[in-house]
């Protein structure tokens, strides 16, 4: 419960973090929340050597509107997604899955840089940026460039990210009036999702899956079955194709395949009405 | 609220404990700072059985800030505590010697001059494992050829006896049959193990700040177990952050001492998280079978019971609450007249078990009430009529039950009465038929449990004085963690001196302050210690009445407690000396207003009570969502009932979570997997209804305060009632049992099973092992009592 000794610096900003990274390359980490990094680092099963804190990077916790999208700073916490109004106006599936993250302290301090580099497959927020079909913006030692959401989960807890890269900015189209719904099934309020389904119903259907692989997934198969006209019940049936849940203490991976199905229709029932 | 004698017992008096807990004074542990004190980390084993082939402690010896690193080797330790021993072959050391047995065992202490340093240490050390053969769970355990722990014992059982009945299902027209997972939990208290070790002071050779339920216990166990007087040993259990059963001088505990001996410096070890869910013992761990014997008009005949309990790593004392407690308790609330009762104690590579919460009576509790609503079902009687018609009656009381048990009072119908009509039965079944007609997604399952425990026993130390500044110090060897003792003791006093409660100043948890006692444990306190401070403030009382009586030139008779904080005569309110008064005169003449008494030996009392549960099940995806609870709890005559009410939430919260949510949980190779709070399914307020909690009053006529124990009642009663409801829920399915915890995935398991009519039996033979175990003999009922006499 004590983290291995580390160097700590704190970044001013974007460019000083990247030149942090650049500097100690496979030695150092990031941290923003720090909710799913210091964790692993109590449990030494995370050592790194040198924490850029990047926490305090001034200008990065903004959620604005820009053209027909809502761009978000990468330090916005999970509370200021769930309280945002400008979010709950135009993109309600993400203030609502923010809202649904752990418990008040986490949505504290927890980002949404932070989930989204992480790649944990059982976030919450990743999936609902995954169903909107954002773009992720990231930050490196030649400059920016965008990563569409659907490229940017590679592995388990890995992303598209460079090790030199700072995750700056995420956008999301603006969906107002469009259907949606965050479906989460847990055995605890605080929980991270056994099962989690996010689903966006705006001319075209977005569904993507929490916890049911080694990446936070795109439901492409329920997708499918929408656009050719399946029914609700018809398209829930495809939910678990080509997804691989894992088994653990909470659930099986049968056990698993069989809520994203209830879970995809519930979702889907919801976003259509 | 006018003060005056007898105005506080019965009434919600607030906790004088709080202000302090509130404004972050609390004494824990882990607050306390001493010059030069070490700080100390374990090194444990990462794998559940293995030789330990090597250790090397080089690197982590040069590592900065290390002052020591010591194996087994390295220091001459006694072995582990333990409150009672089960085998003499199944010795646990206080580190690992020879082999490990179990993902925790400590091998390794590192001694640092802080934590961090410790810490970083303790990764440094290099042990050589060789692994061998691991069984983790307890029915394989039986299997003579399964990897044993200890050669002497050629196997992992470590007690087997049959007991009771020859054939007690004889003259039944119908038998019900189960086999009841009585899962392992881990106790999860809010502050883990902690201790400090100060060998540096000048009063005591060892003063040691530990957090735990029974200092003089832990006292006399470290001075046997070092060798020292326990006169010069103080053990002091200051601001205790939960226990449940499970907090007592630990075999790390030992380490520390003897480390704080070698060193000639304070050592403190304060527990991390992740290591108190493997380190401090567990559980709950039984495997029953059971098998109830009834006519077709629902009286029962006899019952057999096959019961394995798991004592973990080393034989874990715990092991024993089968053949203690839940043997005890088997007969539960009911007549049945014959009754079998065999066991086996077994070792397995996981953590060793201890008591927790109700240790031993929680798992009778619920292999009967499920048993018997297996039985309502088969019948098809409502479970609530079948429950009436096999109570033991009020009028039978005193009773000596088929198990040995003597019940000392009782009156299990009216318990059920009022839980009935406070959840309106009635009603709540008419929900449940229209739920099921429409075949509602969220299905609703009613669930009733009737239980009767044992709390208590044995004799408790309490002195009382009173001081020329009319302030009263009072004492008793039990030692609250939480439960309120200081204001509930403090009612009782100021009651028999009537005196406002602030007068009143409560010592306890600290061997040096308080002459001898047996801590708290086993929901003994207000029964023991509390009718101890009201019999020792009645002596002082007495006493000062004959002194003011010579003083007054009255008559002893004549002198009353005023209840305005004087001694007078009756009927002439002018005549009267304050409490200061008398205790001055008392101190010139050479005998001060200071009693130390001990109450005689008492017997146990049998706290019980009725409690509903309901839930609803997502018939998609088999989520249990607990809506409501009802308990009617009696504990005898009730002392504060705001104190009791807080007693009842902590236990209906645990018992529920039985039911529900926890269980610990190991691999194949006896790795845990639910080593961490993410893991391990502890609630929080979020996932519990809200309680509705009412009790009905029988006084025991064993203590004067007519009280039994409050503290484990309701994890005792909660469990099963819910339990009970959930497989109601599914009852019109067919579904007749469902182990706990009730996770989403079993109860879907359920349903499906059910849907598809491949319902799995509740019931098979246990292993055939059992009936080769000897039948009980002198030995056996030797270590049954010593059982029963663990009492946490
Ligand atoms: C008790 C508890 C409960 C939780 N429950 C949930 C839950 O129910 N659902 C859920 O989704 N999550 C849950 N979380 C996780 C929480 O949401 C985390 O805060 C979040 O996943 C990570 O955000 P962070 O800012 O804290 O990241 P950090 O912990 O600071 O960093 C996480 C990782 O991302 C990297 N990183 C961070 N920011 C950037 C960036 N801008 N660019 C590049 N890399 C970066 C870091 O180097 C690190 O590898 C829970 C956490 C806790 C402690």
């Amino acid at each position: 419960m004590i983290p291995a000794a580390f160097e700590y610096a704190r970044a001013e900003s974007t460019e000083e973090a990247i030149a942090l990274l650049v500097e100690h390359g496979d030695e150092a980490k990031l941290i923003a929340g720090g909710h799913s990094l210091l964790p692993l680092m109590k449990l030494r099963l995370a050592t790194p050597a040198v924490l850029v804190d990047i926490g305090r990077v001034p200008g990065l916790s903004y959620i604005e509107e820009r053209g027909d999208e809502i761009a978000i700073g990468a330090l916005a916490r999970h509370h200021d997604l769930e309280t945002s109004a400008v979010l709950k106006e135009q993109v309600p599936l993400l203030a609502a899955t923010a809202h649904q993250v752990g418990d008040p302290q986490v949505r504290h301090r927890g980002t949404l840089g932070g989930t989204l580099a992480h790649g944990d497959p059982a976030s919450d927020l990743p999936a609902a940026v995954l169903a909107l079909g954002g773009t992720l913006v990231a930050q490196g030692p030649n400059g920016r460039r965008e990563i569409s959401a659907l490229e940017f989960f590679r592995g388990f807890l890995e992303t598209a990210l460079g090790a030199d890269e700072v995750l700056v900015e995420v956008r999301v189209p603006k969906a107002a009036g469009a259907g949606w719904s965050f479906q989460k099934f847990n055995r605890r309020a605080q929980d991270w999702a056994i099962v989690g389904v996010a689903a966006v119903v705006n001319g075209t259907t977005g569904v993507a899956l929490v916890n049911m692989g080694s990446t936070p997934l795109r439901a492409t198969a329920v997708e499918e079955a929408v656009r050719s006209g399946a029914s609700v019940v018809d398209a829930a049936a495809a939910a678990s194709h080509g997804t691989d849940p894992p088994s653990d203490a909470n659930a099986s991976s049968e056990y698993r395949r069989h809520l994203a199905t209830v879970l995809v229709r519930r979702a889907l029932e919801e976003a259509s009405s | 609220m006018t003060v005056g004698a007898g105005t506080f017992s019965g009434t919600p008096v607030r906790r004088v404990e709080d202000p302090d807990l509130l404004r972050g004074a609390g004494t824990f542990v882990d607050n306390l700072k001493i010059d030069g004190m070490l700080s100390l980390a374990f090194v444990r084993s990462p794998i559940a059985h293995a030789a330990i082939r090597s250790v090397d402690v080089t690197a982590a010896r040069e590592m900065p800030g290390v002052v020591g690193v010591y194996s087994a080797a390295d220091l001459d330790l006694p072995d582990a505590p333990a409150l009672m021993a089960l085998h003499p072959a199944a010795i646990r050391p206080s580190l690992a010697k020879g082999t490990v047995n179990f993902v925790g065992d400590p091998v390794v202490a590192v001694a640092a001059e802080t934590r961090a340093a410790a810490m970083d240490a303790a990764e440094l050390v290099e042990i050589d494992y060789e692994p061998l053969g691991v069984v983790v769970d307890m029915e394989e355990a039986l299997d003579p050829g399964s990897p044993a722990q200890f050669e002497s014992l050629g196997g992992n059982v470590v007690i087997g006896l049959r007991t009771g009945s020859e054939d007690p299902l004889a003259g039944a027209d119908v038998v019900v049959r189960g086999r009841f997972e009585n899962q392992r939990v881990a106790v999860v208290p809010m502050e883990g193990s902690a201790i400090v070790v100060d060998p540096t002071g000048t009063d005591f050779d060892l003063t040691v700040h530990l957090s735990c339920q029974m200092p003089h216990v832990a006292r006399s166990a470290l001075a046997k177990l070092l060798g020292m007087d326990p006169k010069r040993v103080r053990v002091i259990a200051p601001h205790v952050g939960g226990a449940f059963g499970a907090k007592h001088l630990s075999a790390e505990g030992v380490v520390a001492s003897k480390l704080a001996l070698e060193l000639g410096r304070p050592v403190k070890w304060v527990e991390t998280r992740s290591e108190n869910l493997v380190a401090m013992a567990h559980g709950r761990g039984q495997v029953q079978y059971v098998e109830l014997g009834l006519r077709r008009d629902g009286t029962f005949v006899g019952m057999r019971c096959r019961m394995i309990g798991d004592a973990g790593g080393y034989g874990g004392f715990g092991g024993i609450l089968v053949l203690g407690q839940t043997k005890l308790m088997a007969q539960g609330v009911y007549h049945i007249p014959a009754i079998a009762f065999d066991v086996a104690i077994v070792t397995t590579n996981t953590t060793p078990m201890g008591a927790y919460r109700g240790a031993g009576r929680p798992e009778a509790a619920a292999f009967v009430e499920r048993i018997v609503d297996m039985a309502a079902d088969e019948l098809g009687m409502d479970p609530v009529e079948l429950r009436r018609k096999n109570f033991i009656r009020p009028d039978e009381f005193p009773l000596t039950t088929v198990m040995g048990a003597d019940y000392d009072s009782g009156d299990y119908g009216a318990a059920l009465d009022e839980v009935l009509r406070l959840a309106d039965y009635d009603a709540l079944r008419r929900e449940q038929d229209e739920r099921r007609r429409r075949g509602d997604r969220m299905q609703l399952g009613i669930g009733v449990s009737t239980y009767v425990e044992v709390t208590g026993g044995g004799a408790e130390f309490s002195e009382v004085e009173v001081h020329e500044d009319g302030t009263i110090t009072v004492k008793a060897g039990t030692s609250a963690h939480g439960q309120g003792h200081a204001t509930a003791f403090s009612q009782i006093a100021a009651d028999q001196f009537g005196v406002p409660i602030e007068q009143i100043r409560y010592v306890q948890s600290d061997t040096a302050l308080v002459a001898r006692g047996r801590g708290t444990g086993g929901s003994r306190s207000v029964q023991l210690g509390g009718t101890a401070v009201l019999q020792t403030s009645k002596l002082v009382v007495e006493r000062a009445k004959e002194l003011v009586a010579e003083l007054l030139e009255t008559a002893p008779e004549d002198v009353v407690v005023t209840g305005d904080g004087r001694l007078g005569v009756a009927g002439v309110p002018s005549k009267a000396l304050a409490w200061g008064e008398v205790a001055r005169v008392a101190a010139e003449r050479g005998a001060p207003l200071l009693v130390q008494h001990d109450t005689e030996r008492a017997g146990s009392t049998y706290p019980f009570g009725a409690h509903v549960a309901v839930v609803e099940v997502d018939m998609e995806t088999g989520r249990v969502v607990p809506i409501r609870h009802v308990a009617v709890d009696d504990c005898g005559v009730i002392v504060n009932p705001m104190l009791v009410d807080g007693q009842v939430h902590g236990g209906l919260a645990s018992g529920i979570s039985q039911a529900l949510w926890e269980q610990f949980l190991y691999d194949d190779d006896g790795n845990p997997i639910t080593s961490t709070l993410a893991e391990y399914a502890m609630p929080s307020a979020a996932e519990l209804p809200s309680f509705v909690t009412a009790h009905t009053e029988t006084p025991s006529p064993l203590n004067d305060l007519g009280a039994k124990g409050i503290g484990e009642s309701a994890t005792v009663g909660s469990t099963p009632a819910v339990q009970n409801a959930v497989v109601d829920a599914l009852s019109h399915l067919g579904v007749r049992h469902i182990d706990m915890p009730c996770t989403p995935e079993r109860v879907w398991r359920a349903i499906a099973a059910a849907q598809a009519g491949t319902l799995p039996d509740p019931w098979r033979e246990p292993r055939s092992e059992m009936a080769g175990f000897p039948r009980e003999g002198a030995a056996g009922e030797e270590l049954e009592r010593g059982a029963e006499s663990v009492n946490l």
